[in-house]
């Protein structure tokens, strides 16, 4: 198990965010978190990393550093470090020697084809390069569950789709478990082997939607009747949890 | 030719004021000791020209030395109390009364922790507490606006206070810490002149001095010499700070 949440309940306040909530994560899934804003999606990711604690439930997670990642919505590099040093952060912080990190950095920034850009700063990226910096320094620790807070939102569309090729592929090469949170119905779909749409907040469970085809998926199956099927299914589930 | 023109229009703003002046003070025959003509002021310039380069050295002098005190100072005070929330409330209002507090009014005493025979320590005791303000304040406001998401990266992964102050804080702050340098560098210029003026001694022997001892000989021509010189050292600090921020805050971001 990479992690799991039991009717976790967190509040703000006076102010009920998420809850009671429940979900279980299996090695090597990929899920989808989807619901309307202010659900407690991201919430419940913070509770997955240890960010955050519930006020009520309980949360089983991967405690040892670096087992789990986080890849936020925007890509939160450091402005002042080179993409290199930004890769190796999370090594500069674990402790490792500088040799073993500048090896990890360099597979990593080949992994997402950055490369060429060790030197760089991270103003002289485009969007979708930063992202990518983001998730090679998330995947520098060879994390076994990695959360991705809405990857795609700041990204165009044909970025998303490359962005979203490319983590199929990632995750293709070493496994670990993915949760992401995302407000787009068609990238959940593509991505995960599972998607749970979330009510209005305080966020439970509306729905569970298990997508049967094996991944990594080509781009193809955004043609597929089975995609086009789970799209209308998974669309219909989240206009019924924002009317409930 | 727009660039040029750009660069004309004040050279000949300033040439058309100081021939306006010249005229009328040479039409209206005002007397030199109330209202020197430009071409008086330019001749008072040239007669003293070294004794007012060595004052303006001095003045110099004591205002960099200041801003070296007080950058180490307000720096090191802003790093020992971010960390900590209640710390900083409780230094705060004694860094504001220090502010707000006129030199003028604490020059006496200085003068006597200096030492009589020590001025030009007043007045860089003076200057410094001048350009403290705003490197302090500068850093504190740099040292907290860190990104909370990055913030949340360094916890995921254990970073110590320590780390996050000297890996995340200080960095963050660099942008904030420039323009207070920057600021300070200025107000240790015109610290270091009016702390002259209090510190009520020709000890220092800088520009101010010279304006107090020209007044009181009512050689007005050469107390606009001073200050024109001292205008043009305040310019001339305020445009070396300015290049070099820019030039940090292009290696900061890398463009």
């Amino acid at each position: 198990m990479a992690g799991a949440l039991d009717q976790v309940e967190v509040a703000y306040g006076a102010r009920k965010a998420l809850g009671p909530f429940s979900l279980t994560l299996e090695p090597g899934e990929i899920v989808a978190l989807v619901g309307p804003s202010g659900c407690g999606k991201s919430t419940a990711l913070r509770l997955l990393a240890g960010l955050e604690q519930p006020t009520r439930g309980t949360v089983e997670r991967l405690t040892g550093r670096g087992e789990a990642s986080v890849v936020f919505q925007s890509p939160t590099l450091m402005p002042w470090a080179t993409v290199a040093a930004n890769v190796g952060l999370p090594l500069l912080l674990t402790g490792a020697d500088p040799k073993t990190r500048d090896a990890a950095v360099a597979t990593q920034l080949e992994r997402v084809g950055l490369a060429a850009h060790d030197k760089a700063k991270p103003a002289q990226l485009s969007g979708g390069m930063a992202m990518r910096v983001s998730l090679a320094r998330a995947l520098v620790t060879h994390p076994r569950l990695l959360l991705l807070d809405e990857p795609f939102a700041a990204l165009d569309e044909i970025t998303r789709r490359d962005l979203a090729a490319d983590i199929h592929r990632l995750w293709d090469e070493e496994r670990p478990t993915i949760v992401f949170v995302t407000h787009n119905v068609e990238e959940a779909v593509y991505m995960a082997s599972r998607v749970i749409v979330m009510t209005r907040g305080p966020g439970r469970l509306s729905s569970e939607t298990l997508v049967d085809a094996p991944l990594p998926r080509p781009e193809g199956f955004r043609t597929t009747a089975l995609y086009r099927g789970l799209v209308e299914a998974v669309s219909a589930s989240l206009a019924r949890a924002m009317a409930a | 030719m727009k660039r040029a023109l750009d660069l004309l229009a004040p050279l000949l703003f300033v040439a058309v004021l100081l021939g306006a002046w010249e005229l009328a003070v040479r039409a209206l025959k005002v007397p030199p000791y109330l209202l020197p003509a430009p071409s008086q002021i330019l001749a008072a310039l040239a007669a003293n020209a070294p004794v007012l380069a060595a004052s303006a050295w001095n003045t110099l002098k004591m205002a960099l030395g200041a801003l070296v005190f007080a950058s180490a100072a307000a720096t090191l005070v802003a790093l020992l109390i971010a960390p900590s929330p209640l710390v900083e409330k409780a230094v705060r209002p004694v860094a504001v009364v220090l502010q707000v507090t006129p030199i003028v009014a604490i020059a006496p005493q200085v003068n006597i922790w200096a030492g009589l025979d020590h001025p030009e320590r007043a007045v860089m005791g003076l200057a410094a507490v001048v350009a403290f303000f705003p490197i302090f304040s500068g850093a504190l406001t740099g040292l907290n606006a860190i990104d909370p998401d990055l913030e949340r990266l360094f916890d995921l992964y254990g970073a110590s206070r320590w780390r996050k102050l000297l890996s995340l804080r200080l960095p963050s702050a660099a942008p904030f810490l420039l323009e207070g340098h920057k600021v300070a560098a200025g107000l240790a210029v015109i610290g270091a002149v009016v702390a002259e003026f209090v510190s009520g001694s020709g000890g220092a022997q800088g520009l101010a001095w010279r304006i107090l001892e020209a007044a009181n000989r009512l050689q007005t021509a050469k107390v606009f010499a001073a200050i024109l010189i001292l205008g043009l050292m305040g310019a001339l600090v305020h445009a070396a700070f300015q290049a070099l921020q820019a030039w940090a805050l292009t290696r900061w971001r890398g463009r």
